[in-house]
């Protein structure tokens, strides 16, 4: 047990370490940032639209530092070194997940609050936003471990590593935008369930892709 | 007596080469086996099988105790100072930091502790790598070219560490091109398997 709080922190030490804390936050807000200027100082309209561009922006936020969530670990040998102390696969990316989980989701939570503002998302919309990304970050983690896992093994795989995992992450887009309708009632939970369903399978998938890398 | 490390009737395939088949030895405590050959004989895929990180084609591996490994990697976050790159695999393989204390002064890296591992060479990154293997207390070692790009000195810490770690019941798989002046060795010839 030592030894897996040893790699999740060694995981967020990476994430956070110089500076790269801020990287997925300023991109957030850089989107929020540049869309009102992109449509229009409209607020009505900012105020539909806005409310998904965030969730596409949590989105890239989450799949934006995919290339160093397993490659620099597989040319380190640091995966193989575990693999040689009988760590399952699944368990590595396990704690992955989690500390990437952690190391992107409660920057994006802070950054949530600017970025409504920036998109005129009242107070009541900023709540569902916040629940809906708070459900669906182990999800969005989930997937970047997933496609960093997939990618590793080829030069300048990042770049298909977001078309990998996109049909995947459709249905959260679909759900976690779709609490903001107020018509769409059970889009909060057909979201938690999907999260959930991605979640756990985010493990078992990883831990293969991870396992497929030493062959 | 039994093996800490048996292999029995291994084949390998890389690629669709055959490397070698039907190979079989076993290392009981206290023995060390010198791979020798050619680069591109096995040795590499050898040790890699021994660890576990590849399957045979055919035949098995039986590991009985843990198993620590070099290989051209050193597995040292880059950014930190030595000693807590080091003290990272100690909490992973749960060893006290006394391990590391006499593994670096065993690889003289005392005076290393506080540099960051990205500014030691090639050199200082082998012996590091050798630390954490001693630190890591696993009674089967696999090295696979410990000695890449050590002085001599490192060289003669490397083989007096391999010699204490026998005297301790320990087993070593080593590859490597030269012998390291290890007394009792026994050899195996990978080129002349192929």
């Amino acid at each position: 047990m030592t030894a897996l709080i040893a790699l999740f922190w060694r995981d967020l030490r990476r994430a956070w370490g110089s500076g790269a804390l801020w990287l997925p936050v300023l991109f957030f807000l850089l989107v929020a940032t540049a869309f009102p200027f992109a449509v229009g100082p409209d607020a009505p309209l900012l105020r539909r639209a806005g409310g998904g561009m965030v969730w596409v922006a949590a989105l890239l936020a989450a799949l934006l530092p995919i290339d160093r969530l397993v490659k620099p670990d597989k040319e380190a040998g640091v995966l193989d070194q575990l693999a040689v102390r009988g760590f399952a696969d699944e368990v590595i990316a396990a704690v992955k997940i989690g500390a990437h989980a952690i190391g992107f989701g409660l920057p994006l939570l802070i950054a949530l609050l600017p970025a409504s503002a920036l998109l005129a998302q009242d107070g009541a919309r900023v709540e569902t936003l916040a629940a809906g990304i708070a459900v669906a970050v182990p999800a969005l983690a989930s997937l970047a471990v997933l496609s960093a896992a997939l990618t590793a093994g080829h030069k300048g795989g990042s770049a298909i590593g977001g078309l990998l995992v996109l049909p995947l992450a459709v249905p959260l887009l679909i759900f976690g935008a779709g609490m903001l309708d107020p018509s769409g009632r059970g889009a909060a939970k057909l979201l938690s369930a999907t999260s959930l369903l991605l979640t756990v399978i985010g493990p078992f998938a990883a831990g293969a892709a991870l396992r497929g890398l030493r062959e | 007596m039994t093996s800490l490390l048996a292999l029995d009737g291994v084949t390998c395939i890389r690629g669709d080469r055959l490397l070698f088949e039907g190979l079989s030895f076993a290392l009981s405590r206290s023995d060390a086996l010198w791979l020798r050959g050619p680069n591109g004989a096995g040795k590499s895929s050898l040790i890699r099988l021994a660890a576990g990180l590849l399957r045979p084609a055919a035949g098995t591996v039986v590991r009985r105790g843990r198993v620590a490994l070099i290989d051209e990697a050193a597995a040292l976050d880059p950014e930190l100072p030595l000693r807590r790159a080091l003290d990272f695999w100690a909490r992973v393989d749960t060893v006290d930091g006394h391990a590391v204390d006499r593994a670096m002064a065993a690889m003289a890296l005392d005076p290393l502790a506080d540099v960051p591992v990205a500014m030691l060479s090639t050199g200082q990154r082998k012996r590091a790598a050798m630390a954490r293997v001693m630190a890591g207390g696993a009674p089967i070692w696999l090295l696979d070219e410990p000695a890449n790009g050590m002085d001599e000195a490192a060289a003669a810490q490397l083989a007096a560490a391999i010699a204490t770690h026998r005297a301790n019941g320990g087993a070593v798989l080593l590859a490597s091109h030269f012998a390291l002046g290890l007394p009792d060795l026994a050899e195996l010839d990978m080129g002349a398997l192929a």
